[in-house]
C-alpha cells in the first residue's frame, strides 16, 4: 500500500467545543491534498494532531504505518511540518537554525551540510543565511520555515498555509517548489486560497465545524457548483425576446438568466450535462451569428460557501 | 530511553541563544559586580581577617533568588509566546529530552558565571592560606543550589507565555524555598509549632543544605536533597510543558 497518512475518525474536543469531530481521510504517495475550510473549521487542529503536537480526544492517525500515539518519535521523524505562522527561533540565523534542525534530524558531517544547502537553495533563502531570522521579511520567514520542513527530505509533508502572507511571485515560487516535490511524497496543504486548489492539489478535503464535508478531486468539487457546465452566450443582431424564447424551447436547457452588466444570457443545463456543442450547433442552425459562447467550469468560492455555510445550519 | 544527542543539540542551541543577545553579558557582569560588592562591603571580607570565602558564599542564596529567575524566565515562556514550541515538540525529540537540554544549558551558563569568580579565590590564596577543600565544597554547593533554583524557574516558566510573570512567580517560589530556613521565619514557627514541624520546614530550605556544604561538610544527604529538588521540578516541568504547550 502506498498510503502514507491514514486518519480515522479523528476528534479533538476542547471542553464543550468540538474543534474536530470525527474526520477520516487518507493521503497516498505522490498526492497533494488540499485541506480546505473556513478559519476556525479545525484545519490547524487536525494538522496538529497528525504531527503529534496535540493528543486526539479520539480516533487514530498513522503516518508511514506508525501510530502517532504509540510511536510519536517515528511519526515525527518521517514528516516535515510547517506550523501555522512559520514559527522559528527569532534570534538565530537561518544557517544556525537549519543546522540545528539537521542535528535533531540525525544528519551530520557532509550529509548535514548538503541537506542545509539544498533546503536553503530550494526555498531560495541562500542570500539571507547569516541574518537573524527576526530581521527577515514575512515572506522570507515563511520560506525559512518551509526549508526547515523539507530539510531531511521527508516522505510526508504537512504545510499549514504555506503561502499565507506571500506576494504573488513568492506564492508562485512556493507552489513550484511543492509541485517539484509532489511525485515522491504525500503532502497535505491547508489553505483558504481557492486558486491553489487548481494550482497545486490533486485532491481536496473540505471541512467545516470540525466535520468532513467533501473529499474528492478539484474537478469534482467544481462540479458541485450550480454554474458547472453553464454556458454564457450572446448572439449578434437578435433581440433578447426571440433568443430567450429559442433557448427556453431547447429540451436540455433548464434555466436562463441574463448576464449582469453585459449582453447575453447564462444558460443552465438539465442535470449538469455538457451542452456547449449542442447549443452552438443549434444557434448556427438558426443562421445566427455567435458573438461569444463559453462554458463555465464552476465556481469554487460559491461551492465553498454553499458547503461551509450549509453545515452551520 | 533518552537520546543523549538530542539533549546535547537542544542544550547547544539554547546556550548559543544566550550569547546571540546581550543577555549573557549583562547577566555575567551583574552577577560578578553583585558578588564582589556583597563580599567586600556586606560580608566584610577584609575586616573579618579570615582566609576563607564564607562572606562570598553566604550571599549566594539571596543573589540567586533575584538573578536566577532572570535566566530561567525565558526558557519555556518564550517558546510558547513565539510558537516555536510547536516546532520543537514536532521534531523527533521527547518532552523530557527538551526539558533536560534546556535546563542543562541554563545550568552550564550559571556554572560559567560562578567560575568567573575565580579572582576571589586567587585573592584569598594570595592573602592567606585558606582550606581550598572548603572553598571547592562552597563552589559545588553553590552550583547545586543554582541548579535547584533553575529547575524551579524552568518549571514556572512553562506555566506562562509572559516572561515578566515567569520572573515574578519564580522569584516568589524561590524565596519560599530559601526563607523556610531563615532564622526569623523559623523563630516565628518555633514559638507555637511542634519541633518536628519546624525541623521539617527548615529541612526543606535551600539555606540549611547549602550552609552545610559551604562550610566544607559534603554530606550525601545534602547532595541528594539538591539532586531530588532538581529532578522533581524537572519532571513537573515536563508535565506542565505537555499540558500547556498548545494553549
Amino acid at each position: 500500500m502506498s498510503l502514507r497518512i491514514e486518519i480515522d475518525n479523528l476528534a479533538k474536543h476542547f471542553g464543550e467545543i468540538k474543534a474536530v469531530d470525527g474526520v477520516s481521510f487518507s493521503v497516498r504517495k505522490g498526492e497533494v491534498l488540499g485541506f480546505l475550510g473556513p478559519n476556525g473549521a479545525g484545519k490547524s487542529t487536525t494538522m496538529k494532531m497528525v504531527t503529534g503536537f496535540l493528543t486526539p480526544t479520539r480516533g487514530t492517525v498513522r503516518v508511514c504505518g506508525h501510530d502517532v500515539l504509540q510511536d510519536p518519535i517515528a511519526v515525527k521523524a518521517s514528516l516535515g511540518y510547517l506550523p501555522e505562522g512559520a514559527p522559528a527561533y527569532a534570534d538565530m540565523t537561518p544557517d544556525g537554525f537549519l543546522k540545528f534542525i539537521a542535528d535533531i534530524r540525525g544528519l551530520s558531517g557532509k550529509e548535514k551540510q548538503m541537506a542545509v544547502d539544498s533546503a536553503a537553495e530550494r526555498a531560495q533563502i541562500k542570500h539571507v543565511m547569516y541574518q537573524p531570522i527576526e530581521t527577515l521579511s514575512k515572506g522570507y520567514k515563511r520560506r525559512v520555515g518551509l526549508s526547515q520542513a523539507i530539510l531531511h527530505n521527508p516522505p510526508v509533508l504537512i504545510l499549514d498555509e504555506p503561502t499565507d502572507g506571500l506576494d504573488p511571485n513568492q506564492k508562485h515560487e512556493v507552489r513550484m517548489l511543492i509541485n517539484d516535490m509532489a511525485h515522491d511524497k504525500a503532502i497535505i496543504i491547508s489553505t483558504h486560497i481557492l486558486e491553489e486548489v487548481h494550482a497545486l492539489c490533486h485532491r481536496n478535503v473540505l471541512i467545516a465545524n470540525g466535520q468532513l464535508k467533501f473529499d474528492g478531486t478539484p474537478h469534482e468539487l467544481e462540479a458541485m457548483s450550480r454554474y458547472h457546465n453553464a454556458v454564457c452566450v450572446s448572439v449578434v443582431d437578435v433581440d433578447d425576446d426571440s433568443l430567450v424564447a429559442f433557448l427556453t424551447a431547447l429540451d436540455y436547457v433548464k434555466e436562463i438568466e441574463s448576464l449582469p452588466g453585459a449582453r447575453g444570457f447564462r444558460v443552465y443545463p438539465q442535470n449538469g450535462q455538457q451542452i456547449t456543442a449542442e447549443l452552438s450547433q443549434a444557434i448556427r442552425n438558426n443562421n445566427w451569428q455567435v458573438d461569444s459562447l463559453y462554458a463555465e467550469h464552476g465556481r469554487l468560492d460559491e461551492v465553498f460557501r454553499t458547503i461551509t455555510m450549509g453545515g452551520a445550519k | 530511553m533518552m537520546n543523549m544527542n538530542n539533549i546535547w543539540f537542544i542544550m547547544k542551541r539554547e546556550l548559543s541563544g544566550y550569547f546571540a543577545t546581550p543577555v549573557a553579558y549583562v547577566f555575567i557582569i551583574s552577577f560578578l559586580l553583585l558578588t564582589g560588592f556583597s563580599t567586600f562591603f556586606v560580608g566584610n571580607f577584609f575586616e573579618r581577617g579570615e582566609a576563607d570565602l564564607y562572606p562570598f558564599f553566604s550571599i549566594h542564596p539571596w543573589l540567586y533568588v533575584l538573578l536566577i529567575p532572570a535566566i530561567s524566565m525565558r526558557l519555556w515562556s518564550e517558546e510558547r509566546k513565539s510558537g516555536s514550541i510547536e516546532l520543537l515538540m514536532t521534531l523527533p525529540v521527547s518532552v523530557f529530552e527538551a526539558v533536560l537540554g534546556k535546563f542543562l544549558a541554563a545550568w552550564a551558563f550559571t556554572g560559567l558565571a560562578l567560575l568567573l569568580n575565580f579572582p576571589l579565590w586567587i585573592t584569598v590564596n594570595y592573602l592567606g592560606t585558606p582550606d581550598n577543600g572548603v572553598i571547592f565544597a562552597g563552589f559545588l554547593g553553590s552550583f547545586l543550589m543554582a541548579g535547584g533554583f533553575l529547575a524551579i524557574g524552568a518549571c514556572v516558566s512553562a506555566t506562562t507565555k509572559n516572561q515578566v510573570i515567569a520572573f515574578v512567580l519564580s522569584l516568589i517560589v524561590s524565596l519560599i524555598f530559601v526563607l523556610s530556613g531563615y532564622g526569623i521565619v523559623l523563630d516565628f514557627f518555633s514559638s507555637w509549632a511542634p519541633v518536628a514541624l519546624v525541623d521539617a520546614i527548615s529541612s526543606f530550605s535551600f539555606l540549611t543544605h547549602f550552609d552545610a556544604i559551604s562550610k566544607g561538610v559534603i554530606d550525601m544527604r545534602d547532595m541528594l536533597y539538591f539532586a531530588s529538588v532538581i529532578l522533581v521540578w524537572l519532571f513537573a516541568n515536563a508535565i506542565v510543558v505537555n499540558a500547556r504547550k498548545a494553549d
